[in-house]
């Protein structure tokens, strides 16, 4: 894909006023978002999130103060032309009911008055980046499913290569099983594509998912909190910010990280056919009560038990098998769920090509969650956490 | 109304159509015989029908369509035009002729100016309506994506719009053709002058001819319009999923 580069958004002291009321509904919001990241602005209804979002396109316009784009004022652009550089999505779609499905992905390519062939041919590209057949085509909206239609609105607003998107509550209207696969195909269309997101939601679990930051904003415009997922959740700043993440904010920290972040325990390893007193020795000064039997490529065993450890050998198949199995890169949240699950508590951790790496216990999660290293780390690619 | 009765009565007689006409004729019936042999006496009426509806129409129709566009955007004018229009939609047909005719005289002229201010409510009303029922959404992505205010109206307003447009079209033509049997009142001629002309409304099958192409007429614009609406927007047909 033809890629222009991602361009930073930076309100400064941006204010919005609507005559007739007292209360500004945006109090003068001052944050940035860096070139190509997610910024979810994120609140209850009445908190100026949409306010917010829709001054960036001046589909509102600003009262006071300003919004840059790659430190360029929208103030000084053309409405329409500065539409037509941000990319758009609302909650409701808003495809053109008349309009087949290519017409409508090629609507800004029109405005922006490309030729025939190279439109057609970025219709094409999109459908299949948003993974619909290209017999979709000449269907119309009124054809199609939401989760379908969800996908040509984001075609739609890709289709001239924007540096910055604006999304209003995008997958709000989607049943939640269909809303979690949009969610993750989006994130894994952003790891390509690297644009710069405004994201706007009222629901808390989606802006962890899919923020690389998240502004937490309160009535009246007030910006509560900006920071990362991570941070948001180890250290929500205020009642406000506490209440709304939730009271199981430990728990859906879980789902922001993930294994290999852990300070692991070493495994005490050893091959089949070697004396126990090598296991007995590798035992010395672990945390784990048992010795891991591994292959010759380090893959796991199982267990030895207080059997197999009176035994002269370190035999081929050890007394207990060595589960849970545990991925490095999977989410602690789903880590953890193994490990209670399991009877020993831990269990190893493997790579990609399944060998040992260390071993996770309940324990080292619940010390991890509170030792305050998990604040430091940015889950740097969010994609497919399930929350 | 009575006329497509009638019509369907002609149609029945026509198989007994055995020379007795005359008889038919004096007793006061309604005779096929008469109306095959006659027929050649409504064309020319007709086509005045014809033209005096479709003028009156089309004019209000670029009226009626101008004052929506203007209301649309100046919602205030809404209720101003819709009591004009309104005024206009229920003056007595026969009044307004007689009001006119020392200003534009006696003629196609005078039907025409009535006849399309009759045309003129019902066409506002539904360009309005049209425009008021398109999707928000619609219109707020459209400007969101950098689509002009007449860009917007050109190539999302009224495209969705024109089904309800076109049915206002519809409702206008089907009621001009009936009142334009008044236009003989004003001299403009049209099937009027086969029903109320001369002594021509005591003879009932001249009436019932004469109303009864009416109403046909009536019904062919009625479904050549339809099928226009149907035309202009394909996307109203397949949505089903």
């Amino acid at each position: 894909m033809a890629n222009q580069p991602a361009a930073s958004v930076e309100y400064r002291e941006a204010v919005k006023r609507y005559p007739g009321q007292d209360e500004p509904a945006l109090a003068g919001l001052s944050l940035t978002v860096d070139a190509g990241d997610i910024c979810v602005l994120v609140g209850p209804s009445g908190c100026g999130k949409t306010t917010a979002m829709r001054l960036v396109n001046r589909m509102i316009e600003l009262s006071d103060g300003d919004v840059l784009i790659d430190g360029q004022s929208v103030r000084r652009r053309d409405p329409a032309e500065l539409r037509r550089q941000i990319g758009y999505v609302i909650q409701q779609i808003g495809l053109f009911p008349h309009r087949t499905i290519a017409q409508n992905i090629a609507t800004v390519p029109k405005l922006l008055g490309w030729d025939e062939a190279r439109t057609k041919a970025r219709v094409e590209e999109l459908l299949d980046l948003v993974s619909l057949p290209q017999e979709m085509r000449d269907r119309y909206p009124g054809q199609l499913s939401g989760g379908q239609r969800q996908r040509v609105g984001v075609a739609r607003a890709l289709a001239a290569d924007p540096p910055v998107m604006l999304m209003d509550e995008p997958f709000g209207a989607i049943d939640p099983i269909n809303r979690e696969r949009l969610q993750n195909e989006f994130l894994r269309l952003q790891r390509e594509l690297r644009k710069t997101i405004l994201f706007v939601t009222h629901d808390i679990d989606e802006a962890l998912k899919m923020g690389d930051r998240i502004a937490v904003m309160q009535k009246g415009g007030h910006l509560a909190q900006y920071a990362t997922p991570q941070e948001l959740l180890m250290a929500p700043a205020g009642e406000f910010v506490e209440d709304f993440v939730g009271s199981d904010r430990a728990l859906k920290r879980l789902a922001l990280l993930r294994v290999r972040d852990v300070d692991l325990w070493q495994a005490p390893l050893v091959r089949p056919g070697r004396p126990t007193s090598e296991a007995r020795a590798a035992l010395a000064g672990s945390d784990v009560p048992h010795p891991l039997v591994v292959d010759e490529q380090g893959r796991p065993l199982g267990w030895m038990s207080e059997r197999d450890l009176a035994g002269e050998l370190v035999p081929e198949r050890p007394g207990t098998t060595a589960t849970p199995r545990i991925d490095q890169d999977d989410v602690l949240r789903d880590a953890l769920s193994d490990l209670l699950q399991s009877e020993t508590r831990y269990g190893p951790v493997l790579d990609a090509e399944g060998r040992v790496v260390g071993v996770l216990s309940v324990e080292l999660v619940s010390e991890f969650l509170t030792s305050g290293d998990a604040v430091t780390l940015e889950a740097a690619e969010p994609v497919d956490v399930e929350l | 109304m009575g006329g497509a009765v009638g019509l369907v009565l002609a149609a029945v007689q026509i198989r007994d159509r055995s020379g007795e006409a005359a008889t038919c004729i004096s007793q006061n019936k309604i005779c096929p015989g008469w109306i095959l042999d006659n027929f050649g006496r409504y064309v020319d009426p007709l086509l005045e029908h014809v033209v005096l509806t479709v003028v009156a129409v089309t004019v209000g129709f670029a009226i009626a369509f101008g004052l929506g566009l203007l209301a649309y955007r100046r919602r205030w004018l809404i209720g101003p035009i819709t009591g004009a229009t309104g005024i206009l939609y229920t003056l007595p047909s026969l009044a307004v002729f007689f009001l006119l005719l020392p200003i534009t005289g006696r003629g196609f002229l005078t039907a025409v100016i009535a006849l399309t201010a009759y045309t003129l409510q019902i066409i506002f009303r539904n360009v309005v309506a049209g425009l008021d029922n398109v999707p928000e959404e619609a219109k707020d992505s459209g400007r969101g994506m950098g689509l002009t205010d007449s860009q917007l109206l050109w190539q999302v307003e009224l495209p969705l719009a024109l089904p309800e447009i076109v049915a206002g079209v519809r409702i206008a033509a089907t009621t001009t053709v009936g009142l334009a049997t008044l236009a003989v009142y004003a001299g403009a001629g049209g099937l009027g002058s086969e029903i109320v002309a001369g002594s021509n409304i005591t003879f009932r099958t001249g009436v019932v001819t004469a109303g009864g192409l009416a109403v046909l007429l009536a019904l062919v614009f009625d479904v050549v319009l339809l099928l226009v609406q149907r035309a202009l927007s394909p996307w109203k047909r397949v949505q089903t999923a």
